[in-house]
C-alpha cells in the first residue's frame, strides 16, 4: 500500500498512481460463460468447436443449415435453465418450446419436430413436472411442432434446480431462402419485430421479488408463423436472429461481426416499453441487453424493406415491428446508436452476464 | 418516463448546447466527479456535443474503480470460506483482485450473491442464522447511509451472524488531493449531484475559494449535465469561482439531515486508500467503535492482508486528464473491458473503457465521402 499523503505537505502524485495486474484466463466455468456474450463465445470456440470439428459447426450460428439427402435441413439444440420455473406470462415449458423453434425460424425453416429431454431433481413435486409438460405441450401444438423423441434423467437432491430441459428440433428450409449474417450488405434496413426487454425483466421482477407498478409479462412466443410472412414477401431476406440471451446489443454485435458490415441504430426508433425502461433505470441496465424470447431482428435489402415491414405488421406477433437502422460500409463489425440527444455511441457485445450498476 | 423523458428532451438539449457554444472563447477544462455522470456523458453521447474547447475530464467519482485491491483481496478470501454467504452489488463481481474475482470464487463454489439493497443482506442473514452472511459496502456519501442503516437494524434487531467489509470513500478530499497536484488540469468541478443529496453543500464553498474553482452540484441527465457544464463555463468565462446547485430538484443545501446523523452514528472518518491512487488522508469512512463487532475485517481477520498494488498501468494520470487513454502503452493490447489491467478499464464508467469505445469508432477506416456517422 502507499504511504499516506500528507495534504499540508505534499499533493498526489499522478505519475506514482498504479493498477493492478491483469485477470487474463478463468481456470473454471463462470457464469458468464452462460450469459451468451464474449465469455460463450470464447468457449465454443477454443474449447468446444476445435473438440468436435465439422464443417457444419463451423456456421456457429443459433441453427445449422444442412443438406441431407437433396433437402436442406435446418438442426438446432437449446437448454432451459430458468428460475423461477414459471414466470408471468410463460414458463420453462413454452420457453423449451419457442426457443427451438424461434433457432430454426431464424434459418427460415418452420420446425417440424423436437425431441425433449428432461433432468430432474430428486424430491421436485410431481405436480410441478406435470405443470410443466403440460405447458411445453400446448406451446407445441401452438407452434404446430410435434415432440417425437424423449429423455427423462433424474439427479440426486442438491444436484440441480428443479427442472432442466434440453430440446432439439429440425425443419425444412424453404428454396431460395438463405439466411446467414455473410449476406448482409451495407443498406440492408434493420427491423425490429417489437418492443425488446420484455422477457428479461418479467423474468426480474419475479426473481428478484421487485416489481414496477404493472406486471410485466414475457414476450415468450413461437416466430415460426412470422418469418413465414416475411419470407411469402419475399424469399431474400439477408438474415435473422432472435435475440435472446445478450439482448439486441449481441444479436447486432453478432450479425455485424459475422458479415463485417457496420450497423447504425437510431435509440429513439428502438421500441422499450415504459416498464422495461423503468425497470432498466432502477436496476442500472440497459434495455439492448435485455432478453427477449418471442422478438427477432431482421436485415432486408432495401427494396424489400417497405414490404417486409407491412406483413411483419400484419401478424399478430409483429404488430409493433420497427425499422432501427442500417447496415453501413463505415466501421465494419461494429454497432453504433445514435443518441437521442444527436451524439453516438458504440453498443459493445455484453462480455459475461450483464451486471447492474451500483449507482 | 415521468422525471426522465423531460430531462432528455433533444429540444431542450439544444438550447443549453446552443447556449454553452455562444459563450465559450477559450478551452475550458471541466471533470465530473461521478461515474454515473460518466456513464450518461457516454450513453449519450454528451461530450461529442459541447464545443471543441469544452473538455470533461472523467474523475475518480466510479464507486467499483476506486475500490483498492486491497479490499478486494479481502473480499475474495471471505467470500472464500466455507459458511460463508457473500453479497455484493453486481458490479463488483467482475473487478479484479489478486489473481481472481468473486466470479470465481463462486465458480469454485463461494456462496457469493448479487444484491439490489444492503437490507436483502440483513434478510438473508436472519433467514440464514446458522451462515455468517456479509454485505460488501463500498461506494461514496450515496451508498454509505444505506449501509449504515444496515448496520444500524442489525444490532437493533440483534442479528449477529451479519456483517459489513466497509471500504466507504467521500468526495470532497478526493477533489482536494486532486487540486493540490502541481499538474492539474483541472478548472471546474461539476459536483456529484447524489452525494450532495445526503450531504448537501456545506463541504464545497471553502474548497472553490481556496483553489478558485468553480463547484456546481450537478445531475445525471442530460439536461441536468449540460446545464452543470453551462454554469460552470459561464462561471469560468466571467471569472468567477463559486458554488452553485443545478440539481435543486434533489439537492437541498443542507442535504439530508437524517442520512447525516445515521453516518455519524455508525461511521467515523478514516484515511482511505484509493485503486490506483494511494491513500488521501480521511477521504473514507469505517465502522466505529461501537459497530466494530459488525466489522468484517475484524471478525474474519482478514484485516492483515496487505496488496502492493503493482506498477503496471497508468490510470492515475487519465484520471487526471494529464494524458488520454489511449497514449498509455497498455492501452487496447493488454488492456481491454475484457481484460482490464486497471480500474478505469473494469467499470463501464471508467475513463479508459469508454474511451476504449471510442477509439475504436474513430480508429476504424471511412470511404472518402463518409467521415462520420454522426
Amino acid at each position: 500500500m502507499s504511504d499516506t499523503i500528507d495534504l499540508t505537505t505534499s499533493s498526489v502524485d499522478p505519475a506514482a498512481w498504479t493498477c493492478p495486474a491483469p485477470l487474463r484466463d478463468q481456470s473454471r466455468i463462470v457464469m458468464g460463460h452462460g450469459g451468451g456474450g464474449t465469455l460463450s463465445a470464447e468457449l465454443v470456440r477454443h474449447v468446444f468447436a476445435p473438440a468436435f470439428g465439422g464443417d457444419a459447426l463451423a456456421q456457429l450460428g443459433d441453427s445449422a443449415a444442412l443438406s441431407l439427402g437433396g433437402v436442406r435441413l435446418a438442426f438446432s439444440t437449446d437448454s432451459f435453465v430458468v428460475r423461477p420455473l414459471f414466470f408471468p406470462g410463460g414458463s420453462i415449458g413454452d420457453l423449451a418450446v419457442n426457443g427451438t423453434v424461434n433457432d430454426l425460424a431464424m434459418s427460415g425453416a418452420r420446425a417440424s419436430y423436437l425431441s425433449c429431454g428432461f433432468i430432474l431433481e430428486e424430491g421436485v413435486e410431481m405436480e410441478r413436472v406435470a405443470r410443466v409438460a403440460d405447458a411445453l405441450g400446448r406451446a407445441a401444438r401452438v407452434a404446430g411442432v410435434e415432440v417425437a423423441t424423449g429423455d427423462t434423467k433424474v439427479v440426486e437432491a442438491g444436484h440441480g434446480d428443479g427442472i432442466f430441459i434440453n430440446t432439439a428440433g429440425v425443419g425444412l428450409i424453404p428454396d431460395g431462402v438463405d439466411l446467414r449474417p455473410q449476406r448482409v450488405v451495407p443498406g440492408d434496413v434493420v427491423i425490429v419485430s417489437g418492443p425488446i426487454g420484455v422477457h428479461g425483466v418479467a423474468i426480474l421482477s419475479v426473481r428478484e421479488g421487485l416489481e414496477f407498478g404493472v406486471e410485466i409479462e414475457s414476450d415468450c412466443a413461437a416466430l415460426g408463423g412470422l418469418v413465414e410472412a416475411m419470407l411469402a414477401v419475399t424469399p431474400d431476406l439477408h438474415v435473422l436472429r432472435d435475440p435472446t440471451r445478450g439482448g439486441l446489443a449481441a444479436a447486432l454485435n453478432e450479425i455485424a461481426t459475422a458479415s463485417g458490415t457496420g450497423v447504425v441504430v437510431t435509440e429513439r426508433e428502438i421500441p422499450v416499453p415504459q416498464a422495461v425502461a423503468g425497470a432498466c433505470a432502477v436496476l442500472g441496465l440497459d434495455p439492448m441487453y435485455v432478453a427477449n424470447e418471442g422478438k427477432l431482428v431482421a436485415f432486408v435489402p432495401r427494396e424489400h424493406a417497405d414490404a417486409v415491414l407491412e406483413a411483419m405488421r400484419a401478424h399478430p406477433l409483429g404488430l409493433e415491428s420497427r425499422i432501427i437502422g442500417e447496415a453501413v460500409a463505415v466501421h465494419p463489425g461494429m454497432v453504433v446508436a445514435r443518441t437521442g440527444l444527436g451524439g453516438t455511441r458504440v453498443v459493445d457485445m455484453p462480455i459475461g452476464e450483464q451486471l447492474p450498476r451500483i449507482c | 418516463m415521468k422525471y426522465i423523458d423531460e430531462f432528455q428532451d433533444p429540444e431542450l438539449a439544444r438550447r443549453l448546447l446552443d447556449e454553452i457554444h455562444a459563450t465559450v472563447t477559450r478551452p475550458w477544462a471541466l471533470m465530473e466527479v461521478c461515474g454515473g455522470q460518466t456513464h450518461s456523458i457516454i450513453r449519450h453521447g454528451i461530450d461529442q456535443l459541447l464545443p471543441e474547447q469544452v473538455e470533461l475530464i472523467h474523475g475518480p467519482g466510479c464507486p467499483v474503480c476506486v475500490t483498492p485491491l486491497e479490499v478486494i483481496d479481502k473480499a475474495l478470501e471471505i467470500a472464500s470460506r466455507p459458511g460463508v454467504i457473500f453479497c455484493s452489488f453486481g458490479d463488483m463481481l467482475r473487478v479484479p483482485g489478486t489473481g481472481r474475482d468473486l466470479f470465481q470464487v463462486r465458480g469454485e463454489g463461494g456462496d457469493v450473491r448479487v444484491v439490489y439493497s444492503p437490507l436483502d443482506a440483513l434478510r438473508i442473514a436472519q433467514q440464514n442464522p446458522d451462515r455468517q452472511v456479509v454485505f460488501f459496502g463500498i461506494g461514496f456519501e450515496t451508498t454509505a447511509p444505506p449501509n449504515a442503516m444496515t448496520v444500524y437494524q442489525a444490532r437493533k434487531l440483534g442479528i449477529p451472524n451479519f456483517s459489513l467489509l466497509v471500504s466507504h470513500v467521500r468526495v470532497p478530499p478526493a477533489i482536494e488531493a486532486i487540486m493540490r497536484s502541481p499538474s492539474c488540469r483541472v478548472q471546474g468541478f461539476l459536483a456529484a449531484g447524489h452525494v450532495c443529496s445526503v450531504m448537501g453543500v456545506d463541504e464545497y464553498p471553502e474548497l472553490a475559494e481556496r483553489y478558485r474553482v468553480p463547484i456546481v452540484v450537478t445531475g445525471f441527465e442530460p439536461l441536468d449535465i449540460l446545464e452543470g457544464v453551462r454554469r460552470t463555463v459561464a462561471q469560468l468565462e466571467r471569472g468567477e469561482h463559486t458554488v452553485a446547485n443545478a440539481y435543486p430538484r434533489a439537492v437541498r443545501p443542507e442535504g439530508n439531515p437524517a442520512a447525516k446523523a445515521m453516518l455519524a452514528d455508525v461511521f467515523e472518518v478514516t484515511d482511505r486508500s484509493w485503486r490506483g491512487i494511494g491513500v488521501i488522508p480521511a477521504s473514507g469512512w469505517r465502522l466505529s467503535a461501537e459497530y466494530r463487532d459488525f466489522d468484517a475485517e475484524f471478525r474474519f481477520s482478514v484485516e492483515d492482508i496487505r496488496t502492493r498494488e503493482p506498477d503496471a498501468c497508468r490510470s492515475g494520470e487519465v484520471l487526471q486528464g494529464l494524458i488520454k487513454p489511449h497514449e498509455c502503452e497498455a492501452f487496447g493490447t493488454l488492456c481491454t473491458p475484457r481484460t482490464p489491467l486497471g480500474a478505469t478499464m473494469v467499470s463501464s464508467e471508467g475513463a479508459c473503457a469508454a474511451y476504449y469505445l471510442y477509439r475504436r469508432l474513430d480508429l476504424t477506416p471511412a470511404p472518402r465521402e463518409a467521415t462520420s456517422v454522426v
